[in-house]
């Protein structure tokens, strides 16, 4: 099998499912009562934590590739990150539909008055977008410098989601504190890679400039 | 206090069933069969059955003029009561504290009480509760987070137990901490909050027949998640003020720090009495959840109580004094 059919017939199928397994958890745990006594903020924040955990891991791809210097990695990218907003949709349906039940009144209150709630739906509308343009005709049509530049708001989605985890929890807990870590962490390898880079490239045209 | 003389004959307490898991055996046997089959193992073991075989019935119990039927209210359930907490001493998920403080011995006890009082001292658990006869009292519970619960607490009135320790005229208010104990609290191994916990409660506040000190709910001792073996329970004011496992009791001239009031200042104040106007950065106190419902109903001022204490507030400007 080549490795362009491993990917398409095996890789990616198991991928899928992968991402689709929170959903079997959360299914299992409806039926063994798992869900705690107040199972709408349980389905909220299970949904929450699931959209940043594919955030997180579409972000992992490009740090993934440099380490182990296999380019497939970048296959799964767009269908780690369709994920992410796929989870982040049903997040914030919960809080609309379940949690205020479609009183929007109140929902535009919490919007203006609780920060990490505008900052929640900032980090989803850049989802949204990027969702939206993440098809190869709009690749295309803007172009790869362009299309590259607005993907590059991932980074400001990924920072969002944890800033909004992080201001919705009491205290200085510890989770959100791990995924903003981890976040700057690949955010950090990223840099000193670039920072490499230039270096490299600056040795090249050293000589040429004697 | 009923003293209950045991024949060596007498079924012990420890042998019944304990209702709940009779009942269960259903869920139970439906639970261990997904268990059999290797479903989702692990997040599954049957968080409901952690309390059981540890559930001690309390005796000698008083009614009281705070009934189920004076709060007009169904009671929460009692699984929900024990296993949906906040008790960040045992880690901050809703479940960690039934899971965590599975093992925590709360027995023998004993609380520090000093400052401006007649009687300080060291006092046992006994002490402090085998004087009173205990009642029962069915309270609203509203937690800060918009999310409530009709809890069935078993406990002694704060001014009777304080009546004994006789605070002198220059003790303005009462401070509570929380045992300090990271190698029994789990949770305390992270500083999620200065610890050890504190509270405070102004002396009219401490003395109102409302302040509750609770070692049981549904008639049974404190589940350790609940704040075992001895809690406040100040149904007016959100669920944080009601501190838990109390081990030091000091009456101060001056207003005692308080836990999340050091935390966030701008969130939570030294009051925090449930004021349904007075919206908070995080949620909008305006309405709350009560547990086993899905629709939101609006809150009340003083959750409820405002008969017993809207009088203590009298001229205070309540956005000022959260």
């Amino acid at each position: 099998m080549t490795q362009d059919k491993l990917i398409q017939r095996v890789l990616k199928p198991l991928v899928w499912m992968l991402c689709l397994a929170p959903l079997l958890g959360l299914a299992g745990l409806a039926y063994t009562d798992g869900m705690t006594a107040n199972p709408i903020e349980f389905l909220n924040r299970y949904l929450g934590e699931w959209a940043l955990k594919f955030l997180l891991s579409a972000l992992m791809i490009t740090p993934l590739k440099i380490v182990t210097g296999w380019a497939g990695f970048t296959r799964f990218r767009r269908l780690l990150g369709l994920f992410a907003f796929f989870y982040a949709v049903l997040h914030l349906l919960s809080y609309v539909g379940l949690d205020q039940f479609f009183n929007w009144k109140d929902i535009w209150t919490d919007l203006i008055k609780r920060t990490y709630i505008t900052v929640g739906l900032g980090a989803f509308i850049i989802l949204a977008v990027l969702a939206a343009t993440s098809t190869k005709n709009t690749i295309k049509k803007l172009g790869g410098k362009n299309w590259n530049r607005l993907h590059k708001w991932v980074y400001v989605a990924g920072f969002g989601g944890c800033l909004h985890f992080f201001m919705m929890r009491k205290g200085v807990q510890a989770e959100p504190l791990f995924y903003a870590g981890f976040l700057a962490l690949l955010l950090i390898y990223r840099w000193l890679y670039y920072l490499k880079k230039q270096r490299q490239r600056a040795g090249k045209t050293a000589p040429a400039a004697l | 206090m009923l003293i209950k003389m045991t024949k060596a004959s007498d079924i012990k307490s420890s042998e019944i069933t304990p209702k709940a898991v009779f009942d269960d055996r259903r869920r139970f046997l439906k639970t261990a069969a997904l268990a059999g089959l290797g479903f989702a193992a692990g997040s599954i073991a049957p968080s409901s059955f952690a309390n059981e075989g540890r559930r001690k019935k309390l005796i000698g119990i008083e009614p009281s003029k705070w009934t189920q039927k004076s709060v007009g209210e169904k009671l929460t359930d009692y699984e929900s009561v024990t296993s949906y907490n906040n008790f960040y001493e045992f880690g901050t998920g809703k479940q960690d504290p039934l899971t965590y403080a599975k093992d925590f011995n709360p027995k023998p006890w004993s609380v520090v009480v000093d400052g401006e009082v007649e009687n300080p001292g060291t006092y046992s658990y006994e002490d402090l509760v085998n004087p009173h006869t205990l009642e029962d009292r069915v309270y609203r519970f509203r937690c800060v987070e918009a999310w409530s619960m009709v809890v069935p607490w078993v406990g002694i009135g704060l001014a009777d137990m304080f009546k004994r320790f006789g605070p002198k005229n220059d003790a303005k208010y009462v401070a509570f901490e929380t045992l300090n104990d990271p190698d029994r609290m789990y949770g305390q191994r992270r500083r999620v909050l200065e610890w050890p916990y504190r509270e405070g409660l102004r002396m009219d506040e401490a003395m109102n027949p409302l302040s509750f000190m609770a070692v049981g709910l549904y008639g049974e001792e404190l589940p350790n998640q609940n704040g075992a073996p001895i809690r406040l329970v100040t149904p007016w004011k959100y669920g944080f003020k009601s501190i838990k496992s109390i081990v030091r009791i000091s009456f101060t001239k001056t207003q005692p720090p308080t836990s999340w009031n050091m935390s966030g200042p701008r969130e939570y104040g030294f009051y925090s009495n449930v004021n349904p106007e007075k919206s908070h950065p995080r949620w909008s106190q305006a309405k709350e959840r009560r547990i086993g419902e899905f629709l939101k109903r609006p809150s009340l001022m003083y959750n409820g109580y405002g008969e017993e204490v809207a009088s203590m507030y009298v001229g205070m400007d309540l956005n000022k004094f959260y």
